[in-house]
């Protein structure tokens, strides 16, 4: 919990029962997609202040650059590294977050109903994100992301099962 | 459709799908194809304004204007037709085995799944549009309390009865088995109504008076010694004005103007006397129109509450329904050993009303009340544990760096902005600077007297310091658990323990990680043996 520099060992070590599983490789990919959708109109925006004012040329775009060119070559692998889930038979636990880390565990039995959503990158790479609802004011939505989309349904039906099983 | 086909192949596993309905056996299928007519139809309200603005910037156009707005109104038309249309073939809902599941969306898709073990209620709504087509909207109610259930719109009328009755026939099916459960709390029923209502916690006109004088607003007060120098011509006198209350205290003859500066003063007094007093009699009488013949009884029903002078408020609250219970108190009503008792209840009744169940008791009225709810105190001998110091430093320092920049914010403003020398700007900045100081000894002192502790059954959580206050909840009625750690935690070393609840919050920050890992294990350990079915009942 001090210096926690190597992420991916962390999130293995951190805590509870079982080892963390992660997401689908096309995950940082899909991440990155969407950070570069992110950072086009940022850019834009950075070459038109550029442009409409006497500054030297790129006083203000090259910096705006380089950070958005950090953003999406490190980020999305970083990211994805420090995410990780853990499937087990009465509840899952969700880990993510560089600089706001949460670990999230909700028990089937609290689950009020079950989503898997997936947007247009999301089905090019063929992921999906599953969203687990309870009926807590707070955290009532548990989001796990980066999952192939048949691992998603998957784990949708082992969550309903135990909620029919649960209640019988 | 590969999600259907995903699922269709894992239905095939399980052969009880053999029912003879033929809604029962999981076809997707769509609702009526009429919706995205009404869809259609119900923009055409909303296209009223964007069609006047074409009106009014083609008004020099003449002969053109009427068919630029024509050709307008139909190209939207069409397209809203169009993206309703393709809204509703990518619609499709089915009504399965354990679940009922609605998939949405042209390119982002969303499935969505609601067991029927969590299906509340199932509601019929028609609007005016629907009803002229003679269709209905099916909404699906869970605990999860709010927007987030299914929404099928629109269904025919007959589809939508009868989808309603299956689904509630499938739901009491599903609930059925919890036979048991529901027999216990019917003997619980028949036991509590032999022994009839049983008087908790009442309130008479005494109580109210000592209630009336804690409830003393000095925000009201505030507004009103305000309001009075802002709209002073509208008072028949100055309270500022010396001259008038010399008159009332002195009287006409007596030659008081000599005096002065005492004379001021107690003029400065008079007026606020008079706010104290209008302070004080309308905390009184808000308190006794809100709390007239306060009564609070166990019922077999539940918990039962009412009170009030004007409008009599008769509130039920089932005891099986609290999800944590919450005692507080004020600074100075806290000298005195008064307390207030407030329940936390599921979700969707957090709309209805204050659950307060004792707002002015003693603690040892309080007890009672508290081993009804199934929240008793705690215990003695539990180990209570603090927060990190380091979060309280951390603290105490984010809050008086905090004031400190309010402060010198508006020192510089004012000294910037305010020609004269003093003004009472410079009280504000100092104001804030006295705040400083005193949210980071808050905070020392909060090190001190904030804890929490597990029982075997409860979560207790004391808080505050010249006001403290518990916060207790039910080990099992709690809904997740997240341990969260910001920048700032990760530097120094502790995390915030974040706890689901149904209709309220329950944070444990500043923990240690090790001591929180400890808390999520014993929690979930007693949350994972009673599936949330079993609490609602």
């Amino acid at each position: 919990m001090n210096e926690d520099g190597a992420h991916s060992e962390t999130v293995a070590t951190q805590g509870d029962e079982q080892p963390l599983q992660q997401g689908h490789p096309n995950h940082p990919k899909a991440m990155r997609v969407e950070a570069v959708l992110v950072a086009l109109p940022l850019l834009i925006g950075a070459l038109v202040a550029e442009y409409l004012t006497p500054f030297p040329n790129f006083l203000i775009a090259g910096p705006v650059a380089l950070i958005l060119l950090l953003v999406v070559i490190m980020l999305p692998h970083r990211r994805y590294a420090v995410r990780g889930y853990a499937l087990s038979e009465d509840r899952l636990r969700v880990v993510r977050g560089m600089m706001f880390h949460s670990d999230t565990v909700v028990p089937f039995g609290r689950v009020q109903h079950i989503d898997v959503d997936r947007g247009p990158i999301e089905r090019y790479y063929g992921l999906a994100t599953l969203q687990l609802y309870t009926a807590g004011s707070h955290g009532d939505v548990i989001s796990l992301p980066g999952l192939a989309h048949q691992d998603a349904l998957d784990m949708r039906e082992t969550i309903r099962a135990h909620i029919k099983r649960a209640s019988l | 459709m590969s999600e259907l086909s995903a699922s269709d192949s894992n239905r095939e596993e399980t052969p009880d799908s053999a029912a003879s309905d033929d809604m029962r056996d999981g076809e997707p299928r769509r609702t009526d194809p009429r919706t995205f007519l009404v869809q259609a139809v119900e923009i055409i309200p909303r296209m009223v304004v964007p069609l006047v603005a074409v009106a009014f910037a083609t008004r020099d156009e003449g002969s053109f204007a009427l068919p630029v707005m024509l050709g307008f109104g139909a190209l939207f038309l069409a397209a809203s037709t169009f993206f309703a249309f393709l809204g509703w073939w990518r619609q499709t809902y089915r009504v399965g085995d354990s679940d009922i599941r609605l998939e949405t969306g042209v390119l982002s898709r969303a499935a969505r799944s609601v067991p029927y073990e969590r299906i509340q209620d199932v509601s019929l709504e028609q609007g005016f549009v629907p009803r002229l087509f003679g269709l209905t909207m099916v909404k699906f109610e869970t605990g999860a309390g709010g927007s987030d259930e299914i929404k099928l719109a629109y269904l025919s009328n007959e589809e939508g009865e009868r989808l309603r009755e299956l689904v509630r026939e499938l739901r009491d099916e599903a609930d059925g088995v919890a036979a048991p459960a529901a027999a216990q709390e019917a003997r619980d029923v028949q036991g509590a109504q032999e022994a009839d209502a049983q008087l908790l916690f009442a309130m008479g006109p005494r109580r109210l008076f000592v209630f009336g004088l804690f409830e003393f607003s000095l925000a009201l007060v505030a507004f009103l010694g305000a309001a009075a120098q802002q709209l002073d011509f509208l008072l028949p006198f100055d309270i500022w004005d010396f001259d008038f209350w010399r008159g009332l205290v002195a009287g006409q003859g007596e030659q008081l103007a000599e005096l002065g500066p005492i004379a001021q003063a107690l003029g400065a007094v008079a007026a606020i006397s008079t706010l104290l007093v209008v302070g004080v009699v309308s905390g009184i009488a808000k308190t006794f129109s809100r709390d007239w013949d306060f009564r609070l009884e166990r019922t077999p029903k539940g918990f039962r509450r009412r009170r009030g002078l004007f409008t009599r408020t008769d509130v039920v609250m089932p005891v099986h329904r609290v999800q944590a219970v919450r005692i507080g108190t004020g600074a100075v009503r806290h000298r005195f050993g008064w307390k207030s008792l407030k329940l936390v209840s599921l979700a969707q009744d957090a709309g209805n009303a204050s659950h307060v169940v004792a707002p002015f008791a003693k603690a040892a009225e309080l007890t009672p009340i508290l081993e009804v709810a199934g929240f008793p105190l705690p215990p003695r001998g539990l180990a209570w544990h603090r927060t990190t110091g380091s979060y309280r430093v951390v603290s105490a320092l984010f809050n008086a760096v905090s004031f400190v920049l309010l402060a010198a914010a508006v020192a510089v403003a004012t000294h910037l902005f305010v020609p004269e020398r003093y003004d009472w700007l410079w009280l504000v900045a100092a104001a804030q600077a006295v705040m400083a100081g005193f949210t980071a000894i808050q905070q020392l002192f909060l090190w001190r007297v904030e804890r929490h502790a597990i029982s075997p059954q409860h979560l207790y959580k004391r808080s505050g310091w010249l006001a403290p206050g518990y916060k207790i909840a039910d080990r099992v009625k709690l809904q997740s658990v997240e341990i969260a750690r910001g920048p700032l935690g990760r530097m120094f070393g502790y995390v915030t323990l974040n706890l689901g609840l149904a209709g309220g919050h329950f944070a444990l920050p500043g923990l240690p990680r090790e001591e929180a890992e400890a808390l999520r294990r014993a929690l979930l350990a007693s949350m994972v043996e009673t599936d949330f079915s079993r609490l609602v009942k």
